[in-house]
């Protein structure tokens, strides 16, 4: 078994996401919308931003995962692709991988790189610490976009699959998000917390993929 | 509710007819096959099976099951009953064509060529299916016939033994029909066959109809 | 011995009495639980005064919450392995009713909480977060099944939900566990056996084994409704054919 298949979806996905320009809009769009928006909502306070800023980056990781993903398995049902990569001679398993992956790559792991940018314009202090948060932010983020691929994968054919997909991710997210505040907080939980951060994104990379097969397949039945 | 109704059959068998039925086993069958949608029976007790140079043709109004029984026998659908053995790879040709909106014909058949591990190139291909004009246009931007014969340039790509086209000849022109008709008859007489869904369009030579 | 369970008829006749005996003696159940608990125990000022009388709705709907998804855990991965459709009846059933009592263990939860410990909700407690989770589990299984075209794929759809959902569900709590708990820590099941007083412990228990029983009845007679009309659907798909 040749790993073509599996070299060629994720070459698709990236292509894909980043076709006509849009892929690097949508981190970007995040990134501006965050930094912005929030301010002007919640109030210009420096104490306040500065305690809410990481939660308000990983909602936006998490949001930024949800819109990405709505499209990419539900594109592939319409236009006939997802029949051609049921045949392509690769496990499914392992093409969904791929495609998540990809498209992590070009939406969520940028976002991640992003974040002490804005964690800067969230009045956190400057120290190494914040490329640290980055590390964490992109092992959430991969979470993220692994569960988020089992809503999407399920939902791949349903007519305004969105809110299905939150729906069915959002509990999914929450360990993520915990282990994610939980290790930003500083406070007692916060040094075990990244492990806990990176096991449950392990657990996301090993469970997900099968369920996406399972869900990829029963969209094309 | 399936018969299997033989059409045009050489009465002698002729040596100098490359397509007359050979003895080799199946490349693909099935056996028993039927399907619920829902709670309606699609087909039941349907069995089928071609052997190298043969052509079969699933016929059957709309919805009566010719594009599931073909996705059956692709693997993409789980038939309810029965069971299909698959002797050799096969292509796939569905209604939708497979082809993203900015992705152009020439890109199509590079990622494809890359997916299975082929080595042929994609110039020669897109001349003989006639794109080499619209090569680099976008799937988008195509007409329905151009992305057509793109799915179908996807048959070039790889020398499979078995051919699952449905509705082959949908928006092609005249050249197109006779590209396919072409196409068909080489892929035959080397050996490979065909099983197609076709709607009311004549058959091919030597073929056997299934009718739903 | 087990595929006895799988047969629909033999499930119809089963419930024919069982569910009624469910619901009777789950109801009376429940009735003396809720006299016990409104009437005759003692408020614990401690845990808010009368108001901790609605413990005995409040503990048992968030016992059920749990039970009724693990118990769709295990319908959906029967139906998966073994593909009985009485497994995928059966976890279909299950879905929503455990939707309701997971919103009322919610409910009466904030209802308990606000005079108690001054607030509506508490974003950092463990249980409340576990418990509002489970509710969009549920609810999410209940829309995704909705949205599928045929019953063969909302059997399927749901399956693979339930199933990954049920992988999650070990970790959301252990990681809402590890934020900081303004509830209760365990008092029933402990390691020294339960905690609480006897007076109010047996209300609670038998209120447990009522809400169980009037559930268990519920999704009996939802399975028997959903038995028939997959029956009655067959029947008239059948006279359509004119097979």
């Amino acid at each position: 078994m040749s790993g073509a298949p599996l070299l060629a979806a994720f070459r698709q996905s990236l292509g894909e996401a980043w076709a006509g320009g849009a892929g690097a809009l949508l981190p970007l769009g995040f990134l501006g919308g965050t930094a912005v928006l929030v301010p002007l909502g919640i109030g210009t306070d420096a104490a306040t931003l500065k305690a809410v800023g990481p939660g308000i980056i990983w909602v936006a990781l998490a949001l930024a995962s949800l819109v990405t993903l709505e499209r990419i398995f539900q594109a592939d049902t319409e236009d006939g692709t997802l029949d051609l990569w049921l045949q392509a001679g690769a496990p499914v398993s392992a093409l969904a991988a791929a495609k998540t992956l990809a498209h992590w790559l070009s939406a969520g792991l940028p976002l991640a790189l992003f974040s002490p940018v804005l964690a800067l314009m969230f009045q956190a202090q400057a120290s190494p610490a914040l490329l640290v948060n980055a590390g964490l932010y992109a092992l959430g983020s991969l979470a993220f976009f692994f569960w988020g691929g089992v809503g999407a994968a399920l939902s791949a054919t349903v007519r305004r699959g969105g809110l299905l997909i939150s729906m069915i991710a959002l509990p999914l997210y929450v360990p993520t998000a915990v282990f994610g505040a939980l290790a930003m907080s500083g406070g007692p939980g916060s040094t075990g917390a990244p492990l806990f951060l990176a096991a449950s994104t392990l657990c996301a990379c090993a469970v997900a993929p099968y369920a996406m097969s399972a869900a990829l397949r029963l969209a094309a039945d | 509710m399936a018969a299997f109704a033989r059409a045009a059959e050489p009465a002698i068998p002729d040596p100098m007819n490359s397509q007359a039925p050979s003895l080799l086993s199946p490349l693909l069958s099935g056996a028993g096959l039927g399907m619920i949608r829902g709670e309606r029976v699609l087909f039941r007790r349907v069995s089928l099976s071609v052997r190298p140079g043969e052509a079969l043709l699933l016929r059957g109004s709309n919805g009566a099951g010719k594009t599931t029984l073909l996705r059956i026998l692709a693997g993409l659908t789980r038939a309810e009953t029965g069971e299909v053995t698959r002797a050799a790879p096969h292509h796939w040709v569905g209604h939708r064509e497979g082809l993203k909106p900015m992705e152009t014909p020439r890109a199509h058949l590079k990622l494809w060529a890359e997916a299975w591990g082929a080595r042929t190139g994609t110039d020669p291909v897109l001349t003989r299916m006639g794109l080499t004009r619209p090569a680099d246009v976008a799937g988008r931007d195509l007409s329905a016939g151009q992305r057509r014969r793109t799915a179908l340039a996807r048959l070039l790509l790889e020398d499979r033994p078995v051919w699952l086209l449905d509705e082959p000849y949908t928006a092609l022109d005249a050249d197109g029909r006779a590209l396919i008709d072409a196409l068909i008859a080489e892929h035959r007489a080397k050996g490979g066959a065909v099983i197609a869904a076709l709607h009311g369009e004549a058959g091919f030579p030597g073929s056997t109809d299934v009718t739903l | 011995m087990w595929s006895y369970f799988a047969n629909p008829h033999k499930f119809l006749r089963l419930s024919d009495w069982l569910a009624p005996t469910f619901y009777a003696v789950g109801a009376l159940c429940i009735a003396w639980g809720l006299w016990q608990g409104l009437w005759v125990v003692p408020k614990d000022e401690y845990q808010g005064g009368d108001i901790m009388r609605v413990m005995f709705i409040h503990v048992p709907a968030a016992w059920l919450a749990m039970a009724s998804y693990s118990a769709l855990a295990v319908a959906s991965f029967i139906w998966f392995v073994w593909r009985h459709e009485l497994a995928d009846i059966a976890a279909k059933s299950i879905a929503p009713l455990g939707a309701v009592w997971t919103a009322i263990c919610l409910a009466t939860g904030a209802i308990w909480g606000k005079p108690t410990w001054g607030t509506w909700w508490q974003w950092n407690d463990a249980r409340m977060m576990s418990v509002l989770f489970l509710l969009f589990l549920f609810l999410g299984y209940v829309a995704l099944r909705a949205s599928m075209d045929t019953r063969q794929k909302a059997a399927r759809a749901g399956a693979i939900l339930a199933m990954v959902g049920a992988i999650n569900v070990p970790l959301i709590k252990f990681s809402v566990d590890m934020v900081e708990s303004i509830h209760q820590g365990a008092s029933v099941i402990t390691a020294d056996g339960p905690k609480m007083a006897a007076v109010y412990l047996t209300p609670l228990l038998i209120s447990g084994l009522g809400h169980s029983l009037f559930f268990g009845g519920l999704v009996m007679t939802s399975m028997r409704t959903e038995i028939r009309e997959r029956r009655i659907a067959r029947l008239r798909a059948a006279s359509l054919e004119g097979a």
